[in-house]
């Protein structure tokens, strides 16, 4: 299981790459190996503002859906428009090709609240038992 | 090109991709009057050319199609069917025959009253046995299926409380609840909290009291609950429910526990609905038709949807003049074909009969449970009602799964249990056996169950390679869900 | 032990063994749960049982006798071929459960994909789902999968919509959230008022629901609506309760229905009072996941096999729960398999051909009774197989005497539009011959001189 060390986290399981005034968002390694093969990817409007834990989005298996939540409040700049026709690159790939948004931050003082690594791990491990 | 006489290798093809120009499977009644000239009648760019793709058959092609693919099926009368809360028993045959009387099939919905007494009649009395048998004072029998009547009754539940100028906003729904009652709540516009089951597998009064509060509309309960326990605090919690005003719907799948034995209605429920196709024998159709009708107390019995059929001086009439009803869940009255069957149930079987089929019921799940506890993990090791449900956690050490044995059941000529259900268990295997099971029925599922516990120990991948032994195995979920095709598509 | 014995096999010894191996005195027991205090004390108030012979000769004696019928309006009397019920009849089909274990279900799966694709050919759609309970509430369905997609309030409705149809719509919406508005159907040609529609569609409106034929029996013309709806960012619902128009009319695919839903009672199932029926119900396939019941997928197995499964679940109950497009769960899979094997019989002859009997035969009734004085056809605009006439006489009182006639005449229209309190609705299929329509047109005249 990957945790890249230069992400930050959250506990429903996504990950954040700050990026300045920007930040690429998707679901962690752990989190596709529980949802298994995803099926489908259904992606929000770029320009649609979230708050920080809001669903921005579904993610589907055979017999999951997952919310795709918010780390943080900000506006929706672009989708990853592969998933639509390759919705496995999340499970194949979740740090790379299998990326899901990018938003513009609203308040970089919210990253705080995010897990590092090891934090994001050590939390795994605990949901686990 | 010729094609391989298929018969019963299970390899037929579409509808589609048989018959061919000019093959023709029908007739019609005489032409006794003159064809007209549909384009003289009617704006010619509001006909249709053709009906593309329409398959061209004759009547021995059609025959040997379906009834190829009825060799593919697995129904009650081919074998054994535990699946939890479902309640597959046997389909008794006269009913059937019963439905097929032309006196019923050929009557038209819109027939005037005094040439359908009879037929009025029996929906009368099935709706005062129903009545009876859930202990309480209104039946509507409009409901199509279960969760149909579960709308019904959260609507009604609804429609009481803004006639009284109270606008609540919320449901309180168990963990152990099936979806539908989930997604009644929603579509009926309520917010659901859920209630969490305590160790025993029941919910406590005390987890209920902390969420009832004026703002919760009702609480929706399973009794007995999808893992087979009977809801042993439910008077108590209905107490708390109707203190704040609040109303208690009950899901009736699993009445099957508890015909003579306890109503509902003196339980504190309100309103419950009850599934035809499972408690009444009718036949479950490879997903319907079935009825679900729904049964409330007298304080709800005004906002039953419309129309109710009534009995006034020995002529029953069909009553649309009821000012509070929440108005129509479907078209007519409900699904006669059904209603009849289940009313036929009942008449066969009288009051001691439907309490005998309880009482099997019972002992046959409690049977099951008690000889298969040393070879699968029965998360609650108590008195079941009429299912029990286990896990797949002594076969884990093996990597092997519910699904695996769920699987490996096929290889022995079984449809497996419900999987993966109620959610508060983690990999439940879900069993009902009905009342309509004999103990050596049981007994060769039982026998079955442990030879395949062992298998999970000794060899493994007989279990996850399996079925092995039918025409098509695992088939691809997976790619169904990701490049959907929904229709043939040889016709565009 | 009663005759109710035959259907649980239970022996007194079968039950002390199994008492035995569980651990317990007497089955009583296995009731501990459940406190005292609720255990009733009496059985249950129901009659006594009655064996297989007694039960028959009571249901006999419920029966209604069959009239010669002009009964139509949502529900039609159309012959059923004997394979129909021959071949549901296969207790592999009818005591078989919804298909979740695809490798014993193949039978029902390929039927239903089957169904699925002659329902697309049927309305000119892409996608349709295995089904819903019937033709009123897979309408309501589509209206609220509407106010879904286009997150919108307000649904315009023609009031040539089957009444009941729109009394299950009202129903089914949250009037504390959604709106109807009513659009009227013109008084001369029965269609619905194409102004008033234009003049109402806007910015605000979810969807424009047309039923066609209407329950007029009026051919509705769809041609621009579509358009018109689309425009404002609405969607537009074709519904339709006699499903073998479509055997001749155009479908509403051709016309950019968004969403077809209807009844399908018309194709192999029996009248039996109402029910059970058929929701059919097809759409476009960019709004296959907001659409509501069953589908059924082709896929392959491990050996690359077709096969059929039960696909994008994640839309329906038992997954989505609370956020799920519908709450459906078992639906009407049996009388899909009937209309699926109607319309092999059938296929694309048969049922352009029965459509053309259906239509001759009105023709031929309309022939008839415009010889008879003291009623008039009412509309003007072209109709399938049902039309609606004007009497000079009550109708209640008419249609009473022709009963003693044994035909049932027709349906007063008095309860459903106060406005025609003096109208019927006849409705002719292929299973009225020359000689009962002669008799239907020669017994009005009869009675309407009485009355």
């Amino acid at each position: 299981m990957k945790f890249p060390e230069d992400l930050l986290y959250s506990e429903s399981h996504e990950w954040l790459k700050d990026e300045g005034s920007q930040a690429t968002i998707g679901l962690t390694d752990y989190a596709q190996s529980q949802l298994k093969d995803i099926v489908y990817v259904d992606l929000p409007e770029i320009g649609t503002e979230f708050k920080k834990g809001e669903s921005m989005g579904v993610v589907e298996s055979v017999k999951t859906v997952a919310d795709v939540f918010s780390p943080i409040t900000g506006k929706v700049v672009e989708t990853n428009h592969t998933l639509k026709d390759s919705p496995q690159f999340i499970n194949e790939d979740p740090y790379g090709k299998g990326w899901i948004i990018k938003m513009g931050i609203k308040d970089k003082g919210e990253l705080k609240e995010l897990l590092s690594s090891r934090a994001y791990q050590d939390f795994v491990s605990k949901e686990e038992e | 090109m010729n094609r391989r006489d298929t018969g019963l290798i299970q390899d037929e093809p579409l509808i589609f991709e048989q018959g061919g120009e000019g093959r023709k499977g029908y007739s019609l009644p005489r032409w006794d009057v003159a064809e007209s000239e549909a384009k003289n009648l009617i704006s010619p760019h509001l006909l249709r050319e053709d009906l593309e793709g329409f398959p061209q058959l004759s009547e021995i092609d059609v025959v040997r199609h379906f009834t190829r693919l009825s060799q593919w099926n697995y129904g009650v009368d081919s074998g054994f069917y535990p699946l939890g809360s479902c309640t597959m028993k046997y389909n008794p045959k006269v009913n059937e025959e019963i439905a097929r009387m032309s006196g019923f099939a050929s009557l038209h919905p819109y027939t005037p009253e005094d040439l359908a007494q009879g037929a009025l009649r029996l929906m009368y009395e099935l709706g005062a046995f129903l009545a009876e048998i859930t202990g309480m004072d209104g039946v509507s029998l409009q409901p199509a299926a279960g969760a149909h009547g579960e709308l019904t009754g959260i609507r009604m539940v609804k429609a009481c409380l803004q006639a009284r100028g109270d606008g609540r906003k919320k449901v309180l729904v168990p963990d152990t609840a099936h979806g539908t009652n989930c997604s009644t709540s929603t579509i009926a516009s309520y917010q659901m909290v859920e209630i969490k089951s305590n160790e025993d597998g029941v919910i406590s009064p005390e987890k209920v009291a902390e969420q009832m509060d004026e703002e919760v509309a009702a609480i929706m309960v399973t009794n007995p609950n999808t893992l087979g326990l009977f809801e042993e605090h439910l008077a108590e919690i209905a107490e708390i429910v109707h203190r704040k005003g609040g109303f208690v719907y009950c899901d009736g799948a699993n009445l099957n526990a508890l015909m003579g034995i306890v109503k509902l209605g003196d339980l504190g429920v309100d309103v419950v609905h009850i599934n035809l196709h499972k408690t009444f024998s009718t036949p479950h159709g490879g997903g319907g038709p079935g009825a679900g009708p729904v049964a409330v107390k007298k304080e709800l019995a005004p906002y039953l949807p419309v129309p109710v059929i009534e009995k006034e001086g020995g002529v029953y009439q069909v009553n649309y003049d009821r000012p509070y009803s929440i108005g129509k869940m479907r078209a007519f009255y409900g699904n006669f074909g059904v209603i009849l069957k289940a009313y036929a149930y009942i008449l066969s079987m009288g009051p001691e009969g439907l309490r005998w089929a309880s009482e099997m019921a019972v002992l046959n799940a409690n049977y099951l449970m008690k000889r298969l506890k040393d070879h699968y993990h029965l998360p609650y090791d108590r008195p079941c009602m009429h299912e029990c449900v286990f896990t797949d956690r002594f076969q884990e050490k093996y990597h092997v799964s519910t699904l695996d044995i769920a699987k490996r059941l096929i290889d022995y000529g079984y449809h497996p249990p419900t999987i993966y259900f109620p959610l508060v268990v983690k990999a439940a295997l879900m069993m009902e056996p009905t009342e309509t099971e004999s103990k050596e029925s049981l007994d060769g599922f039982i026998e079955t169950m442990i030879a395949i516990a062992k298998e999970a120990e000794e060899n493994p991948d007989l279990l996850r390679q399996a079925p092995q032994k039918v025409k098509v195995r695992r088939l691809d979920e997976v790619l169904a869900a990701r490049k959907p095709k929904l229709r043939w598509a040889g016709d565009k | 032990m009663g005759n109710f014995a035959r259907y649980i096999p239970h022996t007194p010894e079968d039950i002390r063994r199994m008492l035995e191996t569980i651990g317990v005195q007497r089955v009583e027991d296995l009731f501990e749960t459940i406190p005292m205090k609720y255990r009733p004390s009496k059985s249950l108030n129901l009659p006594e049982p009655l064996g297989e012979p007694d039960l028959l000769r009571h249901l006999q004696e419920l029966q209604s006798p069959l009239y010669t019928s002009f009964l139509g309006g949502g529900a039609y009397h159309h012959f059923i071929p004997a394979v129909v019920p021959s071949l549901i009849s296969r207790s592999e089909f009818y005591t078989a459960y919804t298909p979740y274990q695809p490798e014993i279900s193949q039978g029902t799966l390929q039927s239903i994909f089957e169904y699925q694709t002659l329902m697309c050919q049927l309305t000119g759609m892409e996608v349709s789902n295995g089904s819903l309970y019937d033709g009123a509430s897979s309408l309501a369905e589509a209206v609220l999968m509407a106010f879904r997609i286009t997150k919108r309030k307000k649904v315009l409705l023609s009031q040539a919509i089957h009444p009941e149809y729109r009394k299950v719509i009202e129903t089914y919406i949250d009037p504390a959230q959604q709106e109807i508005i009513l659009i009227p159907y013109g008084k001369g040609d029965g269609r619905t008022d194409e102004k008033v529609l234009s003049d109402r569609l806007d910015e605000t409106v979810s969807a424009v629901v047309i039923q066609n034929p209407n329950f007029f029996g009026v051919i509705e013309n769809l041609q621009g609506i579509g358009a018109k709806t689309h425009q404002v960012g609405g969607m537009m619902i074709a519904g339709f309760s006699e499903a073998i128009a479509y055997g001749i009319l155009a479908p509403p695919g051709k016309f950019e229905a968004d969403i077809v839903a209807g009844e399908g009672q018309s194709l192999g199932i029996p009248l039996s009072l109402g029910g059970p029926y058929l929701g059919i119900f097809s759409t476009r396939n960019k709004h296959v996941r907001t659409m509501p019941g069953r589908l059924v997928g082709e896929t392959v197995d491990l050996e690359g096999k077709r096969g059929f499964v039960l696909t994008l679940a994640t839309r329906e109950q038992h997954i989505r729960r609370e956020k799920a497009t519908s709450n459906i769960c078992t639906n009407e899979g049996l009388c899909a398999l009937m209309a699926t094997i109607y319309l092999s019989c059938l296929g694309r002859e048969g049922l352009r051909e029965v459509a053309m009997m259906n239509l001759s035969k009105a023709e031929y009734a309309k022939k008839a009774v415009s010889k008879v004085k003291g009623c008039r056809q009412t509309f003007s605009g072209s109709t399938f197989n049902e039309f609606v006439m004007e009497i000079d006489g009550d109708p209640e009182k008419v249609l009473w005497e022709m009963k003693k006639e044994k035909i049932i005449g027709g349906l007063p229209l008095a309860k459903f539009y106060p406005e025609l309190n003096r109208h019927l609705l006849v409705t002719v299929t292929e299973m009225n011959s020359k000689e009962e329509i002669d008799r239907w047109a020669e017994v009005l005249e009869k009675c309407l001189e009485r009355a």
